[in-house]
């Protein structure tokens, strides 16, 4: 149990890779990214989590109360913002993609020249 | 190359990488052991330095701020990227999707979706401007809060037409969100050097702690995030729907 959470980041990345690397379409893998890419959230927070912490916010509770760390709450909050970003600009592209060559799948799409 | 031998020299690859991963991993302290001591100095003194109970709104909006003003500025440069990618090209023509097969028509949309889409439509935008209003105080903020907004905007799409959503949110309207929350991030930084600071340094009343006008530029900030975020992800919903239902490039059947 002391490594669980590390373990499964490692395995979302390894089962994310493994995704983008057999796929046979686009939006498949552009998901499969997203897949390797949460495993940096559970690596994070996993990185800045205390047992028993509550989260770190002091409305309802006073200061000093045991909680987790906040920077990496931060850290994975910009992390989610920029996965959303290159999931919506790699969209973009497979639309594209689609138009020219008529399909997704990586394997039929040849380099030609317009 | 073929699949089958992509597939494995990528399994080869990823026992070995997956061995390094893990060999490095469990070198991290134990999970659930924090040592600190960044964490523990925040949560010791933000709230009382800032006034804001969110500690993480403090980290992202205060004492990063300039790091979460380029993240703001990653999702703008993604959203321009986007509606650069997605223009209508050259060989492309506009037309309405009735038109391409006058002879199926689409299911009409159900009055229960409808009026569920609709009647949700309210309380997400509400909850939305709450999540923002909010992000100092509780779990929340600008990023959030302007992806809930932006869902207001998908639910008006579900629940009626494309049409109707462009009438709601004008391509005017979200443009200008977007514009005056990335231009409004700077403006706020600006404050502090005009008041004689650093950049984006907290120079407005802190307040009292838990009050909804407390911690200085934290609100201001996060308003402007989530007009940001809201406008960029309607202009973002809105591109990939025109993609779907307008353009068409000439002679393709769909």
């Amino acid at each position: 149990m002391r490594f669980l959470p590390y373990v499964v980041a490692a395995w979302l990345l390894l089962v994310g890779l493994y995704g983008i690397v057999t796929s046979r379409n686009l939006v498949h893998a552009i998901i499969c990214l997203s897949v390797a890419q949460s495993s940096t959230y559970i690596l994070l927070l996993s990185v800045g989590f205390r047992r028993g912490g509550t989260a770190p916010i002091f409305l309802d509770v006073p200061v000093g109360t045991r909680a987790v760390d906040p920077v990496v709450g931060a850290l994975t909050l910009t992390d989610i913002v920029v996965g959303a970003t290159v999931s919506a600009l790699l969209l973009a592209l497979a639309v594209q993609a689609h138009k020219h060559h008529g399909t997704l799948d990586p394997e039929r799409l040849k380099p030609e020249r317009d | 190359m073929t699949p089958r031998l992509r597939r494995r020299v990528f399994l080869a690859a990823a026992a070995v990488a997956g061995a390094w991963l893990l060999w490095g991993l469990t070198g991290l302290p134990d999970y659930g052991v924090y040592n600190g001591p960044y964490g523990d100095v925040l949560n010791r003194v933000a709230v009382a330095e800032r006034k804001a109970t969110n500690v993480v709104a403090s980290v992202t909006f205060d004492y990063r701020g300039v790091d979460t003003m380029g993240e703001e500025y990653i999702l703008f440069a993604a959203v321009l990227g986007v509606a650069i990618l997605l223009r209508a090209q050259r060989d492309e023509t506009e037309q309405s999707p009735d038109e391409d097969a006058a002879d199926r028509h689409a299911p009409a949309t159900s009055n229960a979706v409808r009026v569920i889409g609709l009647g949700l439509v309210g309380p997400v935008v509400l909850f939305g401007i709450y999540v923002v209003a909010h992000g100092h105080l509780t779990p929340g903020g600008g990023f959030q809060g302007g992806v809930v907004l932006a869902t207001g905007a998908l639910l008006v799409y579900l629940s009626g037409e494309y049409v109707t959503l462009r009438r709601v949110s004008p391509e005017v309207l979200t443009d200008a969100a977007e514009s005056v929350g990335a231009a409004g991030y700077v403006a706020i930084g600006l404050l502090g050097v005009v008041a004689g600071a650093t950049f984006l340094t907290n120079v407005l009343p802190l307040g009292r702690p838990g009050a909804l006008l407390s911690a200085g530029t934290i609100p201001p900030i996060n308003l402007a995030v989530g007009l940001e975020v809201a406008g960029g992800f309607v202009l973002l919903l809105s591109e990939f729907l025109e993609q779907a239902l307008v353009i068409r490039r000439p002679g393709e059947v769909t």
